[in-house]
């Protein structure tokens, strides 16, 4: 009995009942990214318009971090313009989770954010991970 | 220490049991008080195996057979006084045939690229499992992208154990190497290896075994099970990281070359060539790691001298009971044989928790376990997971902290109800 204080409520809401979860149909964008750590995988499908973030779903099987953290983040991004997307740093995300995260969890946490600034902007897998440890 | 291993070490062999808190008293990082169940990844390293070291670093640190002077000869003779217990440990016929490595991975290499690269040719068949760990594949599927030789899997069955059916049909096809696991670090399984190195030598085959599970936890007699080469790690059976033993049988390593080139494994070098230096030395190039192989000597002393026989008796014990409670568990599967043929090595899975949420929640009740693919990446998609939660017991683990490891298991699952 000495975990409620991690897996917050909303965290397991957000685990057990996924925001935009889902495919879209014809997107404009889809890109998938690995967790090598475990194996899961997050995919993001985005319908883009006039620069905005039209519309967006997430897939994929995962841990309670990486789920939530994908859940929230894909409820931000909607109606979101690229520019200001594009801006989204590693530490709104772990902020936005609102928990403590252990080094060892660090890629549960930012993979969603990997999947937006790898599969949206074309960013280099490296140009990610790199700046990843400066967070 | 004799092991059979179609019947692993049976429960029927009485070995007084285990003083298991005399022997926690040697294991410093215990007093931490995390119930620690990871061994599997790396052991704990006794008191004196730091004091071996220790004494290295401050009584006689220097190099080995290269200074005229007493501390070189004290710390060459503490070097060569490890092999000397693991020829003893392995029972091997001759010292020669021990080769320092830095791990299991690097002994597996070592064969990989000085025996394999020479000897196979396109189409020369690789027997392997599907229970692997990546160190026993991937130095093969390099092998086999560098000589055109191809790679059979052998399947395992529900209760997680090899099809020794299909083994038996791909030694049909004559396979020139077959190389397996005499443990699996994710399923525990103990497999029947004295048997199937049997069957692999009758059809002409050369035989690697990967010991880094098995070492610590059963001991191999490698002249009895006539494998031509087994390799182990340091660090799981009580020693420090960075030290390991390749055995191989002396024929083969006379006429592979270096694998590394360097000092130390020469015996001339002119601008127009070299000669090596004999065994094993030919196999090792450079400044070793000089520490850990005392200490790795210190360690397979201290859990020889405990005995292997009760320490196996010990882990059967803790697997039988984990595995018994676990089972009572709603939504918890657990993998692989049962206790009477395993290690003390667990993987389960916890329905609607992830394993890495599992290994976090344990973490925070102080009970440390693996969360992820284990290194064995087809396993998990032979059993269909992404991932699992393991935990693993050695000589120092305790009934008390399988029960750690149940009430934080039923904490896990009630935060995520
Ligand atoms: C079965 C098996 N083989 C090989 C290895 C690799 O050992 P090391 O990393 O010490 O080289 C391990 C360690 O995890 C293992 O469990």
């Amino acid at each position: 009995m000495v975990d409620d204080q991690f897996y917050r409520e909303y965290i397991l809401d957000h685990y057990k009942n996924p925001r935009n979860f889902g495919r879209l149909e014809q997107p404009d964008v889809s890109h998938e990214e690995l967790n090598p750590l475990c194996g899961d995988v997050i995919g993001m499908d985005f319908r883009l318009a006039e620069g905005k973030i039209e519309d967006v779903r997430f897939h994929g099987r995962g841990c309670a971090i990486s789920q939530a953290s994908a859940s929230l983040l894909t409820e931000r991004l909607k109606g979101m313009p690229l520019e200001e997307a594009r801006k989204i740093s590693k530490e709104e995300v772990l902020e936005e989770l609102g928990i403590e995260i252990s080094p060892a969890r660090i890629k549960c946490a930012l993979l969603s954010l990997k999947v937006l600034k790898v599969g949206a902007y074309g960013l280099a897998e490296g140009e990610f991970e790199e700046d990843e440890d400066d967070s | 220490m004799s092991t059979s291993s179609s019947s692993p070490v049976s429960a029927g062999l009485a070995s007084p049991p285990l003083d298991v808190e005399r022997i926690r008293a040697d294991f410093p990082f215990l007093a931490t008080g995390v119930a620690y169940l990871d061994s599997a990844n790396t052991s704990q390293r006794p008191l004196p195996v730091l004091a071996a070291m220790d004494a290295y670093h401050t009584q006689f640190n220097a190099n080995i057979h290269r200074g005229a002077y007493k501390a070189s000869e004290q710390a060459t003779e503490r070097y060569e006084a490890t092999r000397e217990t693991v020829r003893r440990f392995l029972n091997a016929r001759s010292r020669r045939e021990i080769i320092y490595t830095r791990g299991t991975t690097e002994g597996i290499n070592l064969v990989a690229y000085s025996w394999a690269r020479r000897n196979l040719l396109p189409g020369d068949l690789i027997v392997l499992t599907i229970m692997e760990h990546h160190s026993n594949l991937v130095p093969w599927q390099l092998v086999a992208e560098a000589t055109g030789a191809r790679i059979e899997y052998v399947d395992i069955d529900e209760g997680g154990e090899l099809r020794q059916d299909q083994y038996r049909a791909l030694l049909q096809q004559e396979p020139k190497l077959v190389a397996f696991s005499q443990v699996s670090n994710t399923l525990g399984t103990i497999n029947p290896y004295r048997e199937m190195t049997a069957a692999a030598k009758a059809v002409g085959a050369v035989v690697l075994i990967d010991g880094a599970q098995g070492a610590p936890h059963l001991g191999v007699d490698v002249q009895a099970t006539g494998c031509d080469f087994y390799a182990f790690s340091g660090h799981k059976i009580c020693g420090p990281t960075g030290a390991g033993i390749l055995y191989g049988r002396r024929e083969l390593l006379e006429a592979m070359p270096p694998f590394m080139g360097g000092g130390d494994m020469i015996k001339t070098v002119s601008t127009t060539g070299t000669t090596y230096a004999p065994l094993p030395e030919k196999f090792e190039a450079g400044t070793q790691a000089i520490a850990q192989v005392i200490g790795l000597g210190t360690a397979i002393d201290y859990v020889s001298e405990i005995g292997l026989g009760a320490i196996h008796e010990h882990e059967q014990q803790l697997t039988e009971y984990a595995l018994e409670a676990m089972s009572e568990i709603d939504g918890l599967r657990l993998f692989g044989p049962p206790a009477q043929r395993r290690s003390g090595v667990i993987s389960f899975d916890l329905a609607g928790v992830h394993p890495h949420d599992v290994a976090t929640i344990l973490d925070r009740h102080g009970v440390a376990v693996r969360a992820g693919h284990n290194c064995t990446q087809p396993l998990m998609r032979r059993l269909d997971v992404p991932a699992v939660a393991r935990a693993s017991f050695y000589l120092y683990t305790t009934r008390d902290e399988v029960d750690r490891l149940l009430v934080a298991l039923r904490d896990a699952q009630r935060i995520f109800a």
